[in-house]
């Protein structure tokens, strides 16, 4: 069967498709807990708070491919079966989120102390001191950061090719492998890989740049 | 349903772990060196605008930085051999880690080099220190000195990347994790040991960098 680059080009774009819903998954759903992480990293109480550090330390000190593997054949263990894309999307999204924790901890942690105090005297409740007067401004820091590492997911997908999922790398494998021209598919793959996370790169440097100039 | 842990099958594999794991930090050595060699020479030329090598390797900056790792490798791999290129699976694997790593610590050392005032340069020259004495005392190590936990961060996250260089059947430490797995189809308790094995790596390369950043770069001198 013979391919035309419009053939290689059709496939790959159904690939990237893949691996911008993986993208958009692991993102939300990471930022959902990494924000649970976030806060038991803060917290007052010790066990959460060393929890979540043993959380993030896992995480961080551990290859993506590792955790991907762990939980494809954890999960299987447990009982279910498990589909390449269900379990990239779970260890994405736990990989997102203890990263989001520790971006997201620095960002609340260097709004001044005063903040609390003064939420504290308004008889606010912990909680409500976070959700009211700490994010709002922490969130004004770390929108550079996120987005900088939103780059980082974007990549991070390409591993999930190895246990079979489909995505825009392992569409690339497939159609090297068909057509013998792995220079070409590859340099198409990064192409791909390169259009997603540029413009996100660019945001972050620019939102950075911003936030510098009117602080 | 109840699934009984048996990591006996896996830890007769001790000798083939060890192996894999050594392995793997000798790729993230030799990866460490040449990759932030190339950072250093990259870092000069972005920071002092030397072109063309300036653009040239800004944009190879912004290539590496933006694509996934494993594709870099599977580009040099598979892509190169192509053109003529004949590379074996730890050359390739060696080579896209200095790759990977030389395009990230231009970025971190130029930023370390930036941050050095332009006066102490001009100090450094009214002690008659000559263009070299003076790039390395007043420019390289401190900058170096303060950009070196980002550029330790890094250095981890390479090592950690270079799991996926089993894919190009470079014999590292997932090479045989896998090859353990699939003989003893313990593929769990497999992944649980060869990630430990990976977070013990981690935490000694941090404690080792620690330690050389202390003893060599950050020295008062």
């Amino acid at each position: 069967m013979d391919f035309t680059l419009w053939d290689v080009v059709r496939n790959l774009l159904t690939g990237l498709q893949w691996t911008l819903a993986l993208s958009l998954v692991a993102f939300i759903g990471g930022g959902l807990i990494g924000l649970a992480v976030m806060t038991a990293r803060i917290s007052e109480k010790a066990l959460p708070r060393r929890l979540a550090r043993v959380y993030i330390e896992l995480f961080q000190g551990t290859p993506l491919l590792m955790q991907l593997f762990l939980v494809f054949f954890g999960v299987a263990l447990i009982g279910f079966d498990i589909s390449p894309w269900v379990a990239a999307a779970l260890a994405l999204t736990l990989f997102t989120s203890a990263y989001l924790a520790e971006i997201w901890r620095g960002c609340v942690e260097s709004i001044a102390n005063g903040q609390w105090e003064a939420s504290a005297s308004l008889a606010l409740t912990p909680f409500e001191q976070l959700r009211y007067v700490i994010l709002p401004q922490a969130l004004r820091i770390a929108v550079a950061p996120t987005v900088g590492f939103s780059v980082q997911v974007v990549k991070g997908t390409a591993v999930t090719s190895i246990i079979g999922f489909t995505e825009l790398t392992k569409t690339g494998s497939m159609l090297a492998n068909a057509t013998f021209q792995p220079f070409m598919v590859y340099g198409f793959v990064a192409l791909g890989y390169f259009l997603l996370c540029y413009p996100l790169s660019l945001s972050a440097r620019y939102l950075e740049r911003r936030l510098h100039a009117s602080a | 349903m109840a699934y009984h842990f048996d990591f006996l099958p896996v830890l007769q594999n001790t000798d083939l772990l060890l192996r894999g794991a050594l392995f793997t930090l000798e790729l993230t050595a030799i990866g460490t060196v040449l990759g932030v060699a190339l950072g250093i020479v990259g870092a000069i030329v972005r920071a002092w605008k030397i072109q063309p090598f300036s653009a040239i390797f800004g944009v190879y900056v912004e290539l590496i930085r933006n694509t996934p790792f494993l594709v870099q490798l599977f580009f040099i791999f598979f892509g190169l051999p192509s053109l003529g290129v004949q590379i074996s699976e730890w050359q390739a694997a060696v080579l896209a880690m200095v790759v990977n790593l030389g395009a990230y610590s231009t970025e971190i050392i130029r930023a370390g080099i930036q941050a050095i005032p332009r006066g102490q340069l001009e100090a450094a020259a009214a002690l008659a220190m000559n263009r070299f004495e003076a790039f390395r005392y007043v420019v390289l190590i401190p900058a170096l000195g303060k950009v070196w936990p980002a550029l330790s961060s890094q250095i981890i996250i390479v090592m950690l990347g270079s799991a996926v260089c089993s894919q190009i059947a470079t014999e590292e430490l997932s090479f045989f994790a896998n090859f353990i797995q699939s003989r003893n189809f313990r593929a769990f308790e497999t992944y649980i040991i060869t990630t430990l094995i990976y977070l013990c790596m981690a935490l000694l390369i941090r404690q080792l960098l620690a330690w050389i950043g202390r003893r060599y770069i950050s020295r008062k001198g």
